[in-house]
């Protein structure tokens, strides 16, 4: 096929790809709680999606309906073709990597990651070779004997790894795999974890409340709230154009704008904020009515601030005084008050050295806020 | 409770397959009914159907037989008599003095020696929740042990100190603080001593197990917000620890309300206890309608602190 | 300081507890060296009593019996109470549960006098309407006593359970265990401590029963705890003394070795951390 390399790293793109997990229409009740809210999810072969959430918001719930712990209220689960409902989770083709690791604690590490293949009647000789593979992947041949209470949190979480990949399953399923590591050990382990996916290219399912750790493994996030999904896409997408403002405010930070519509041209938008008074030039143009009310979104890192005027007039500009300055080292965190009380937060490099100790920028100094019209995000919700 | 797994094993069935196969197969399909089945089965034959045969025995009159009660069946065809005879056992209960003295007697000393274990075990548990490790472990073992050591031996051994020529009056005549042997012995203060002894661990326990648990910065918090010691135990600790003291203080109160042994051996003839009763009239007297009309009473006296102590511990495993 | 006034309070409390709790005990011990007939008073040091003990045939008798008893007890118990604990933790919901989970607790708090008079009184309808038991002792006792017995398994199995991540049991099916699989891979194995915890509280429960032995057992079976009973109701008896000496000191030492082996697992595991720890 033609458009196969086209669409080789972003399968969702290519409208013949077959997606090989589907949810459809999934709802689960828990008593008068529903956990998971009527979603339709398309994950295709390869891929390393996040399931993005806060706590209580489902994410799990779906994970344990696609390992086959719970079993959906209604809707249907498909993996590669096959409905899942009735198949019990020691007859699917997929894997699990709990939060908890759920090593067995009587068993050694050999032991635990040959306990699948034991399961399958796989020959003695073939269970040692594979386990022996599994382990030298995952660089813990030296610990084959030893028992999961001898081992470090580090190797734990590799050991669970090795014992979930080595049946290679069609899909492995993580729950929160970098939780319970130090902040260290999470970054190198994340890097980790995305080799070993590129080189098995097995589908990877990952749930993680932990929006950077979604952002650098994934190839698609799914953000979940209340039991839905409220927007799916790269992490680009996601945090660049935001469909809401629960999203925009969920993954890393954003200045929201209240406003209405006064002009929606071909190619741009513009909106009129009261608090603090601007208008605001944005370059997407979208199909709304002049005069409904919207929001702004306007990420942190991409408001410019400066002691001079740089621009005419009020659009895509505004003047405000420093309230607080937060001194990160490599980026400072401004919180400048526009208008009476709204405060917006600007980060800004910190290019250059301070002279004298003073800051280039000091508290309650009158400054000049600016930015692109390609950097803020009208959002209906 | 069948699960997807099971219809598929059955699909597979083979008519020629071995009787082991068969067997193994029904293990496989149904084990969780016999998990289930065996011990509710037990149960039901060995717990619940003696109590309706108490029941009824209860409402059966005495007669000088074996078994010395009149036969069930008759009143099956006599339903008038049936009801006369229900109120005779219970209404004997409630008339004689005996039975209603013993029965507030009971109570008495239940409730009595339940306040005395708190206030001795309370500290207790506390010292302990709060000594460094190994001398927890240490010490909470030398609270199990005795527990693992024959209860009838250690009431007998109080025989032997609390007795007219026992240890602790010989002691005090030695020390010529008494010239008199003072009665300790056959009496009520006795029975509270043998109580307090027996059931002071099972007041502990609960109350260890419940401090355990607290948060000790939170005493910290309260002194540190200006409250004094005492003030921090009654409006901090005391009521942090309610659980514990709820479920110690049922723990021994409902044994100690059917006690027998503790009462017939420090006791003496003096002190009347309703398990005491209960075992007389049986056994001495071989009246058992009125014993199982005793064992009913008793059961009454007792069913809302055994409710009450399910419905923690039920709360308990519903919470961890 | 009023810290130090607390601590002595605590600490005094707690030694009168403990000598409250030991004293009889110890008191019971040294007189079982008396050489005198009379327990109270002492006549010098003597063993006398216990050449007395082990020369009495039904003494030998009486234990025989409640060893045997409390085995055969606490084996089955341990079986029963493990499957109700199973049951009661693992099964979810099902018909009859609320009975269920009532019935396994009530012989907890149940007083003895009651659980005794009503299964003697079942023993006897049984015999009436079917001819079994035709005698009561051994199979009578044991049966009472497992029915109390398997209530403190299901307890422990219980507690065990739920402390126990079913995450475990999940894995195992997630690597295609199917759940008979699972409980004999993974979930008895760990039940493995409880269940040896449980079988030596049955053990110890059957050992130690009195009244409810009493109630269901025939003129010919005389237990232990029954033999006792019997001759301490008229009074002290030295001979008790010594018997009472060797019951606590098996206990005793029973209890060291138990706390010793769980101590040097400790350490072990301890030793493993450290080791764990300096590695990375």
């Amino acid at each position: 096929m033609v458009n196969a390399a086209e669409y080789e790293d972003r399968p969702w793109l290519d409208p013949e790809a077959e997606p090989f997990i589907k949810v459809q229409s999934v709802s689960k009740q828990f008593g008068d709680f529903t956990a998971v809210d009527s979603v339709d999810l398309e994950i295709y072969k390869g891929e390393l999606f996040c399931l993005l959430g806060g706590s209580g918001c489902g994410k799990s719930t779906l994970l344990r309906m696609l390992a086959g712990f719970e079993t959906p209220s209604s809707g249907s689960i498909l993996i590669d073709g096959v409905n899942m409902n009735d198949v019990p989770p020691y007859e699917r083709p997929v894997n699990m990597m709990f939060q908890s690791y759920a090593l067995f604690p009587h068993m050694s590490v050999e032991k635990n990651v040959g306990y699948g293949l034991r399961r399958d009647g796989v020959a003695v000789s073939e269970i040692e070779q594979r386990v022996q593979e599994m382990l030298a992947m995952v660089e813990l041949s030296q610990f084959a004997k030893r028992k999961p209470h001898q081992l470090s949190g580090g190797q734990k979480q590799r050991v669970a790894l090795a014992r979930a990949l080595v049946k290679q399953p069609k899909v492995l399923l993580l729950d929160e795999p970098l939780g319970a590591l130090d902040k260290r050990l999470r970054e190198q382990t994340q890097y980790e974890l995305m080799n070993i996916q590129e080189q098995l290219g097995v589908t990877f399912v990952v749930v993680t409340h932990d929006q950077e750790e979604a952002m650098t493994l994934s190839t698609r996030i799914a953000v979940m709230d209340t039991g839905r999904f409220q927007q799916i896409g790269t992490p680009t997408e996601i945090y660049e154009f935001p469909n809401s403002r629960l999203v925009a405010n969920f993954i890393g930070n954003a200045n929201m704008f209240e406003g209405r519509v006064v002009e929606n041209g071909q190619d741009h938008v513009i909106v009129e904020s009261r608090h603090p008074e601007c208008n605001f030039y944005v370059d997407h143009g979208m199909s709304i009515a002049e005069g409904s009310k919207v929001w702004v979104a306007l990420r942190p890192e991409k408001v410019m601030i400066s002691k001079q005027q740089t621009a005419d007039g009020n659009t895509n500009t505004v003047k405000g005084m420093v309230h607080d300055i937060g001194y990160l080292g490599g980026t400072s965190t401004y919180r400048v008050k526009v208008g009476d009380e709204h405060l917006v937060e600007i980060t800004s490099p910190n290019q250059l050295r301070p002279k004298d100790g003073n800051p280039p920028i000091d508290w309650d100094e009158e400054v000049y806020l600016s930015w692109e019209p390609s950097s803020s995000v009208v959002l209906v919700k | 409770m069948s699960t997807p797994g099971e219809t598929l094993a059955t699909a597979d069935a083979d008519p020629k397959s071995s009787l082991l196969q068969r067997l193994t197969r029904l293990a496989q399909d149904h084990w969780r009914t016999l998990v289930l089945f065996v011990p509710f089965a037990w149960l039901l034959i060995f717990f619940l159907a003696p109590f309706f045969i108490v029941l009824k025995i209860s409402m059966a009159e005495t007669t000088v037989a074996s078994p010395p009660f009149t036969p069930m069946i008759q009143w099956v065809d006599e339903g008038i008599m049936h009801i006369r005879v229900v109120v005779d056992n219970f209404a004997y209960l409630w008339e004689d003095d005996l039975y209603v003295d013993t029965y507030l007697n009971s109570l008495k000393i239940s409730v009595t020696s339940t306040i005395l274990c708190l206030l001795l075990g309370y500290p207790i548990a506390y010292a302990i929740a709060r000594s460094s490790h190994t001398t927890k472990h240490i010490l909470l073992m030398l609270i199990i042990l005795p527990f693992w050591t024959s209860f009838l031996l250690r009431v007998y051994a109080w025989m032997g100190l609390l007795a007219d020529q026992g240890t602790i009056n010989d002691l005090l005549i030695a020390l010529g603080l008494i010239d008199e042997p003072i009665r300790m012995l056959y009496n009520t203060f006795a029975v509270y001593v043998g109580i307090v002894y027996t059931y002071v661990p099972f007041m502990i326990l609960p109350l260890y197990a419940n401090m355990e648990k607290l948060d000790w910065e939170l005493l910290e918090a309260a002194a540190d917000l200006g409250a004094k010691p005492t003030t921090t135990f009654f409006t901090v600790t005391l009521p942090m620890t309610v659980p514990g003291i709820v479920a110690g203080s049922l723990l021994v109160f409902i044994p100690a309300t059917g006690e027998y042994v503790i009462p017939d051996l420090l006791g003496g003839g003096n002190v009347l206890m309703i398990g005491r009763v209960l075992y007389n009239e049986f056994n001495a007297n071989v009246d058992w309608p009125v014993a199982s009309a005793v064992a009913i009473a008793l059961l009454l006296l007792l069913v809302l602190p055994m409710m009450l102590y399910q419905h923690i511990q039920a709360k308990e495993a519903q919470g961890s | 300081m009023n810290n130090g006034k607390r601590s002595i309070f605590l600490l005094s409390t707690l030694s009168f507890g403990l000598a409250f709790l030991y004293v009889p005990m110890i008191m019971l011990i040294i007189y079982s060296f008396n050489k005198s007939k009379i327990v109270a008073i002492w006549g010098g040091f003597s063993t006398k009593w216990y050449a007395v003990l082990f020369d009495s045939p039904e003494v030998w008798e009486a234990v025989a019996l409640s060893f045997k008893i409390a085995t055969v007890n606490a084996c089955f118990a341990t079986l029963l109470g493990t499957l109700a604990g199973l049951a009661l933790v693992r099964f979810g919901r099902f018909k009859g549960r609320t009975l269920f989970s009532g019935m396994i607790s009530a012989p907890l708090v149940m007083p003895e006098v009651i659980t005794g008079l009503s299964l003697l009184l079942l023993f006897i309808t049984l015999k009436e309407f079917i001819g079994w038991p035709d005698e009561r002792g051994f199979t009578t006792i044991t049966i009472a006593h497992i029915t109390f017995s398997m209530a403190y398994v299901a307890v422990i199995i219980q507690s065990r359970l739920a402390g126990m991540v079913q995450d475990l049991e999940e894995a195992a099916q997630d690597l295609g265990a199917k759940p008979l699989r699972v409980l004999i891979d993974i979930t008895l194995p760990l039940l493995a401590p409880g269940m040896v915890a449980g079988w030596l509280l049955a053990f110890t429960l059957s050992l130690d029963d009195l009244i409810i032995a009493s109630f269901v057992t025939g003129p010919e079976a005389v237990t232990l705890p029954i033999l006792i009973y019997s001759r301490i109701r008229l009074g002290l008896r030295p001979d008790i003394n010594a018997l009472a000496t060797i019951i606590i000191l098996v206990v005793a030492i029973g209890v060291l070795i138990a706390g010793y082996i769980m101590l040097r697992q400790q350490r072990q595991r301890e030793l493993d951390l450290s080791m764990v720890a300096e590695e990375k």
